[in-house]
């Protein structure tokens, strides 16, 4: 039975539970939902649950594991002499679970009977001829082991399959049963219902965790590859960024992009601290209402513009502006800027996209001070800008400091904006008009090449990525940090 | 006891008038909160503001230093002077009238400031000290003033927002006192506190007196009665009656007086 099927057919017990055990419960109550400790369907959903849950977990664990033992039995079943030269089990068990699934395909498609399936040997049916007939590739001719091995996987598969149809639908039965039994008018379906609707959000918030755990994971266990082949010391210190995809002559120095990454983020948090910040006090304290329901949206707009937008207005606008004022024959007749891309051009273009994120923080933030501190300001006769820079910014500033740290951590992961104005051009250099790159622009660089992903050259990506993911995570902790550490002040 | 204060409480008839109020109309947007008030709040004297709540004696109290200015829909209508002064003339800086105006909130709000900085922030704003030492000298005056200087004088480095809640209410009397105001007023500056520190701050309050031109607003009648020499009862917006608070209490002229210090309304 398909998978899709067996779910059907669970939800479809879990529905009729669901009714069985409403009217149970109301009838055991003698017809009179007051008797009954829950609203009747709390009784519903609790029969709901127990033949539901359960047996879908089961399928889900199932589908998982199962095909893993069948894999490893079948293995076993391999003598070590028939595995050919140049090639693994796991190479083998690769093929077979494709002419095992080939076969499935065939049976399908008419293109052949079950029987046949089951009978056919290699010396009398070119196996790779009939199955490339229902559009199942094969790269090589099937031998009789791989044959045999398939066949018999997918016995045990369609033998997995049965067993697992009724191990699935008996279980929500099962349960079904149980609900039944428990519903009498004393049972405490409500609590059940409660317990259950809290695992449930525990298990919504373990897959964000487990999730950022698993990406760490993955990233953790590259970079160990990558410093396995490649030395740490040259990584961290050596100055130069060249990676040649050739055999020698790479140079995978962290320092060029860790500067660009700086450079640039410097730059751009230049341009969006004080607009964000100057935005955000305009709006909070001193524009009308009116003027504030209109330009608050207005400047977050401008945060969900997609990041590829700002690096065309950036590459297209800004770009060509600089090098029309900074450039060779330019307006200040100075040749600071030699194209259009440079750390300037990103920087800026990065500061406007950073605006609506600290100006929008930061308005919450100043919105939070209380209205009494103002109040007891003005009340000594300050005027309304000494009473914002003595007592208002200073109430907000650790809310502040932690909005732009976020948008540090912000400015330091962009990449769009940094390959279109920043350009390609790994380099160590203090002239904000020369072309430079990002830790995040080289990442993207060196896994989109054709190299082979177990070559340093591209495992550098992973060593990039670690050390980006420790510097914004130490930038989001000393955040936190600070917006704690000085939250209480005027609670 | 009460009866031994009263004895205290001798209004002199030749004392002089601070702020003269006539004819004033507060609206909210279109609520009309304060009605034809007229009132003559005297020197040296501490006056007390009571009624229901919501009849409009915050309202009235703003007006005096025009913190009713900061709030967008609210609109002032009449004459109000101070020493004869129109404040609501053109001429006249709101800024300036609140240094001169000192205000005590009902929610203590030191800022989130030094002790030191708290009370140091008026003189500093209105340019009181011209050295260190004569800023030194301000604020050890005013938290004394605060009866608070025994309390703080070892930790004044300390957050403001760390004390207790009477001795931030007495920190807020002793930085509102600092830029030298010639009228304090002291929107229910007990009701965010218990028992003990209210006694403080009254003892406070009658102390001074002595300096001051003091208007306090209050919900309890019979801290009124304890702190007072004047006393307004204020309903739905109007000033009901305005006189010597021990005649307002033994032996009210307006029926709604009375039943509102017998405790029938409000
Ligand atoms: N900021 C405001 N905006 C609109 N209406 C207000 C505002 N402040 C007070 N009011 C209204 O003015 C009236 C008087 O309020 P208030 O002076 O605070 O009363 P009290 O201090 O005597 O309790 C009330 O009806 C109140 O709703
Ligand atoms: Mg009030």
């Amino acid at each position: 039975m398909p998978v899709f099927w067996i779910v059907c057919a669970v939800l479809a017990i879990g529905v009729i539970g669901y009714g069985l055990c409403r009217s149970k419960a109301m009838k055991s109550a003698g017809g009179n939902a007051r008797n009954l400790h829950s609203l009747p369907s709390y009784y519903g959903a609790n029969a709901f649950l127990f033949s539901v849950v359960a047996p879908l977990a089961l399928l889900f664990a199932w589908l998982i594991f199962v095909p893993i033992l069948i894999d490893r039995s079948i293995g076993a079943t391999i003598p070590e002499d028939r595995i050919a030269e140049g090639s693994s089990l796991g190479l083998m068990m690769a093929d077979v679970s494709r002419v095992s699934n080939g076969l499935n395909l065939a049976v399908s498609e008419g293109a052949m009977t079950e029987e046949e399936s089951r009978s056919i040997r290699t010396e009398f049916t070119d196996v790779r001829e009939r199955l490339a007939s229902v559009g199942v590739a094969l790269g090589s001719n099937v031998d009789a082991t791989i044959l045999q091995a398939a066949q018999k996987h997918r016995a045990a598969s369609d033998r997995s399959r049965l067993f697992m149809s009724i191990a699935v639908i008996a279980l929500s039965l099962a349960g079904l049963a149980l609900a039944m039994s428990r519903t009498k008018a004393d049972f405490r379906a409500r609590n059940t219902v409660e317990a259950a609707v809290k695992v449930m959000l525990i298990a919504a918030a373990s897959v964000a965790i487990l999730t950022t755990l698993g990406i760490v994971l993955s990233l953790l266990f590259n970079t160990i590859e990558f410093f396995r082949i490649w030395p740490a010391t040259d990584f961290f210190f050596n100055t130069t960024w060249s990676p040649s995809f050739g055999d020698t002559g790479s140079e995978l120095g962290l320092a060029p992009l860790l500067w660009g990454t700086f450079y640039i983020s410097i730059v751009a948090l230049a341009v969006a601290v004080p607009v964000g910040l100057f935005a955000a006090i305009y709006l909070a304290e001193y524009a009308s209402p009116k003027v504030r329901a209109f330009a608050k949206p207005l400047l977050e707009i401008l945060a969900g513009i997609p990041t590829i937008v700002y690096g065309l207005f950036a590459l297209l606008t800004v770009g060509p502006l600089l090098v029309s004022f900074f450039g060779d024959g330019g307006t200040f007749g100075v040749e600071w800027m030699r194209g259009g891309t440079a750390v300037m051009t990103a920087g800026l273009v990065m500061g406007v996209m950073l605006i609506p994120f600290v100006s929008s923080l930061s308005d919450d933030i100043i919105n939070a001070v209380p209205q009494a501190m103002r109040d007891g300001s003005l009340g000594i006769g300050a005027t309304k800008s000494e009473t914002i820079r003595q007592v208002v910014l200073p109430a907000a500033l650790p809310g502040i400091v932690g909005a732009i740290l976020l948008a540090a951590s912000r400015a330091i992961g962009e990449t769009m904006i940094v390959v279109m104005g920043a350009g390609a051009a790994a380099k160590l250099s203090l002239n904000p008009f020369e072309a430079m790159t990002t830790v995040t622009a080289k990442i993207v660089s060196q896994l989109t090449g054709d190299s082979d992903f177990a070559s340093p050259q591209a495992l550098v990506a992973f060593a990039l990525g670690m050390s980006l993911f420790v510097i914004t995570l130490a930038l989001n902790v000393l955040a936190l940090y600070i917006v704690r550490r000085y939250r209480e002040q005027y609670d | 006891m009460d009866d031994l204060r009263s004895v205290e409480r001798i209004v002199s008839d030749d004392e002089k008038t601070k702020i003269s109020a006539k004819n004033v109309q507060v609206y909210y947007g279109d609520t009309h909160a304060i009605r034809d008030v007229d009132v003559e709040i005297a020197d040296k004297t501490v006056t007390a503001f009571i009624g229901p709540s919501g009849c409009g004696k915050s309202t009235f109290l703003r007006c005096l230093n025009r913190m009713n200015d900061t709030i967008d829909i609210c609109r002032v209508e009449g004459d109000i002077r101070i020493d004869g002064e129109d404040i609501y003339d053109k001429r006249v800086d709101p800024v300036q009238l609140r240094a001169k105006v000192g205000m005590v909130f009902q929610k203590p709000n030191p800022f989130p400031k030094s002790i030191y900085d708290n009370v140091a922030y008026g003189p500093r704003i209105h340019g009181l000290a011209h050295s260190k030492a004569e800023l030194d000298e301000i604020v050890e005056k005013s938290l004394r003033r605060g009866a608070i200087w025994n309390e703080v004088k070892d930790r004044l480095d300390a957050p403001g927002t760390g004390l207790s809640g009477g001795q931030q209410q007495r920190l807020c009397i002793a930085r509102a006192v600092a830029t030298e105001p010639e009228v304090l007023l002291m929107d229910e500056p007990c009701s965010a506190l218990d028992p003990i520190a209210t006694a403080q701050v009254e003892e406070l309050i009658d102390e001074l007196r002595q300096s001051y031109s003091v208007v306090i607003v209050t919900h309890s009648m019979q801290q009124a009665a304890r702190v007072s020499q004047r006393t307004a009862f204020f309903h739905l917006g109007n000033l009901v009656e305005f006189g010597e608070t021990g005649q307002i209490f033994t032996n009210p002229t307006d029926e709604r007086t009375e039943s509102y210090i017998s405790g029938r309304i409000g």
